[in-house]
């Protein structure tokens, strides 16, 4: 199967991502929503991507203050990378795992609205209009989130 | 926290308030089962932020896949705090409690 990679470790320490320019310009548009949405911290998709870390609300109060800011800009920053680097043949270690990450998000947020749970069954659902189409997307983007993984997994 | 054996005349130090006492208390960082996070991703995560082996990653990953959570990692709330963002920013499900 290793002519199907998308993505592959070279012996320079960088990747080589072959995706066709469907799965580009697809990308390019959830990229682009993902964007939109970090604006909206009230969306149920943009708090799966902000989880709370204390059960107390002043502690919760506190955590947030120290590291709300840190975490957006971190996303925005990993964001603007793939974002930049969505037409390139070859990625870097950096970019590599900034698409790792960029991937991740669109799946939580994609995974939330969908409520994808353990249960769902992709193939029963597949062929239901918009939901199946959203979930086809979904899927791709597992797919392809898994070959980053294996990529950039330690030898 | 500390380990030192004092000698039996000496008073041991005890933290002055309550305040104190309850700030020593280690905290720890659980992450919680999700059904979106990839198992492969959540063994590559540990690895990447703790430095834990694969074997050790894939246990515990393995922990919050079939028991719900698992403890990842604990010190004191500063340090907790910093690595439950590390888990935030990777879009893991992390929180913390004081042991």
């Amino acid at each position: 199967m290793f002519f199907s990679r998308q993505i592959v470790k070279r012996r320079d320490g960088r990747f080589g991502l072959r995706l066709g320019e469907g799965e580009r310009m697809l990308l390019h548009s959830l990229y682009d929503d993902l964007a939109d949405l970090l604006a909206d911290p009230g969306d149920p998709a943009v708090r799966r991507l902000f989880p709370p870390a204390h059960d107390d609300p002043e502690s919760e109060q506190q955590y947030r203050e120290l590291v709300r800011d840190q975490l957006v800009a971190g996303r925005a920053k990993a964001l603007d990378v793939v974002r930049a680097t969505l037409s390139e043949k070859v990625l870097t270690a950096e970019e590599a795992d900034a698409w790792l990450r960029g991937l991740n998000d669109l799946r939580l947020v994609l995974g939330t609205r969908l409520d994808v749970t353990e249960e769902t069954d992709f193939e029963l659902e597949l062929d239901s209009g918009e939901r199946g189409r959203q979930l086809a997307v979904y899927a791709y983007l597992t797919w392809l989130q898994e070959q980053f993984v294996e990529a950039l997994s330690p030898e | 926290m500390s380990t030192t054996l004092a000698p039996a005349e000496v008073e041991i130090e005890q933290p002055d308030s309550a305040d104190e006492r309850e700030h020593d208390r280690p905290w720890v960082v659980i992450v919680w089962n999700d059904p979106i996070n990839l198992m492969s991703y959540v063994t590559l995560v540990l690895q990447k932020l703790f430095g834990y082996s694969l074997a050790r990653a894939t246990k515990l990953m393995l922990q919050v896949h079939n028991e719900g959570k698992a403890v990842v990692s604990s010190g004191n709330r500063e340090k907790s705090e910093h690595d439950v963002a590390r888990l935030h920013a990777h879009g893991l499900w992390a929180t913390m409690q004081q042991d």
